[in-house]
């Protein structure tokens, strides 16, 4: 999955949310630290050039509700803001790689306590499968199978200064 | 880092990084549900041997507002009066299954021993007149606010510094981080050696009022000896204290801390303790975001019992 590819996913993935939502007056995008956040600004950005309407993106670092805080080195905290109300609003959580849904559950909790959407729904670009939750994406910018050892990793440019996404072997 | 026994033990990157870290739950406490479920199933034992209502309640917010159930132990009526040995105490404590403690002692370097003893990670929250290092932590974190940064700022402390453990503390944090800080007190209440703190000293508030950023004062301690050092509190006052012709001479960007419980009119004169330079509750307020920073480095990533 090289740039070009990138950039079409999230084209497609801003196409999809205009139909769904008829517009997208009452979305907001929540992009999850790291690499979720910069996808869901580009996101926005495409369905503002779809739409012409300007689509207000929150940022979500979700270290404080992992479930795993005891098997992970501790981690440092990112910026967390949602610059709107989501009472009203359908929040779409943003992140790059969607594996085995546990940062999901996590974001869902943290979005929660930071207000009530009247709906969550989920963006990811790539979906790797070895789900470990019921959790699922409702917009995916490529199924990619993987086998559960592998790495996938996404680069994207504010983070990288790169774009594309990689297989990795263990 | 196992514990927070000194300011001392802390360098200044991870001085900055628990700032950083506190930044983050100042966001948390700014919620409309100020409360995450980091440590759940943790739980975190206070145990006072001071009295102390706004140290204790700050630890007991900053413990809930992460998940954690917390189990306090004070000595009003308790065990203590019947003669219980502070080791008793802590291992009776430990027995109920904590995983970190909060002490706070009249004698300095009981917390050390409560670490040896139990091999919890222990927060030293004050102990007599030597260290009380989340003071420090949230009062570089509520100047670090203000100014947006820590180096370069001129402060002084001024009071009571040989009783003081706020003094010891909070000295060692601003220097660590770049700050220039002078000690104004009677020279009966300054410590009898300086070396090593890193720190100028004045005579009276009125050498150094006008160069400073921060006036940082500190309550004239009775209860440990702080009185009958000096021959009246007027006469502290006419040198020592913030007066409102003081404040009046101070630079127009220059704030007013103070640790808490404040003497009105003795070290700070009322108009000035509620006036717009003064950011008591704003330490207040920064020391649940400092001491949640303080739990979670301390006990995330550590695998439950």
């Amino acid at each position: 999955m090289d740039a070009e590819y990138v950039e079409r996913a999230v084209r497609r993935i801003g196409h999809e949310i205009v139909e769904r939502h008829a517009g997208a007056d009452d979305v907001v995008l929540v992009g999850i630290h790291t690499r979720g956040v910069p996808l869901a600004r580009r996101i926005a950005a495409a369905i503002t050039s779809i739409e012409g309407t300007a689509v207000p993106v929150g940022e979500l670092d979700i270290g404080l509700y992992r479930d795993d805080l005891s098997t992970r080195p501790t981690p440092r905290l990112a910026r967390t803001h949602v610059p709107t109300d989501l009472a009203g609003r359908t929040a779409i959580l943003v992140d790059d790689v969607l594996f085995t849904g546990r940062t999901i559950r996590a974001a869902l909790d943290a979005v929660s306590d930071l207000g009530r959407p009247d709906r969550i729904e989920l963006a990811v670009l790539v979906d790797r499968g070895h789900r470990q939750l019921p959790i699922r994406p409702d917009y995916v910018g490529k199924n990619l199978p993987t086998a559960p050892n592998q790495r996938v990793s996404v680069r994207v440019d504010a983070v990288d200064g790169e774009a594309g996404v990689w297989i990795e072997d263990e | 880092m196992k514990h927070l026994l000194s300011i001392d033990d802390v360098d200044a990157d991870e001085i900055r990084s628990l700032l950083d870290l506190a930044e983050g739950f100042v966001e948390v406490l700014g919620r409309d549900v100020p409360k995450v479920p980091t440590l759940r199933g943790r739980t975190i034992a206070l145990l006072f041997y001071e009295n102390s209502t706004r140290t204790r309640l700050s630890f007991d917010r900053a413990a809930k507002a992460l998940s954690a159930d917390v189990l306090t132990f004070t000595t009003g009526g308790s065990s203590v009066s019947k003669g219980e040995s502070l080791k008793d105490t802590a291992l009776t404590l430990q027995a109920m299954g904590p995983d970190l403690m909060v002490v706070r002692h009249g004698a300095a370097g009981a917390p050390w021993r409560v670490a040896e003893w139990t091999g919890l990670p222990v927060v030293n929250a004050g102990d007599g007149a030597h260290q009380h290092p989340t003071q420090a932590l949230l009062d570089v974190l509520t100047v670090r606010r203000h100014f947006g940064n820590v180096a370069g700022i001129r402060a002084a402390i001024v009071g009571d510094i040989r009783h003081s453990r706020v003094a010891r503390s909070t000295a060692g944090a601003l220097v660590a981080l770049g700050a220039s800080v002078t000690l104004v007190a009677p020279r009966t209440l300054l410590p009898v050696d300086l070396s090593g703190w890193g720190v100028s000293t004045a005579d009276s508030l009125d050498e150094v009022l006008e160069d400073l950023d921060v006036v940082y004062l500190l309550r004239i301690q009775q209860e440990r000896g702080g009185g009958d050092v000096f021959p009246s509190i007027a006469e502290y006052v006419g040198r020592f204290g913030l007066t409102r012709a003081r404040a009046a001479r101070l630079r127009p960007d220059a704030v007013v801390m103070h640790p808490g419980p404040m003497n009105r009119g003795v070290e700070i004169d009322p108009a000035v303790a509620d006036g717009s330079r003064a950011l008591v509750t704003q330490q207040v307020a920064n020391g649940i975001a400092v001491r949640m920073a303080v739990l979670f480095r301390l006990l995330a990533g550590r695998v439950a019992p």
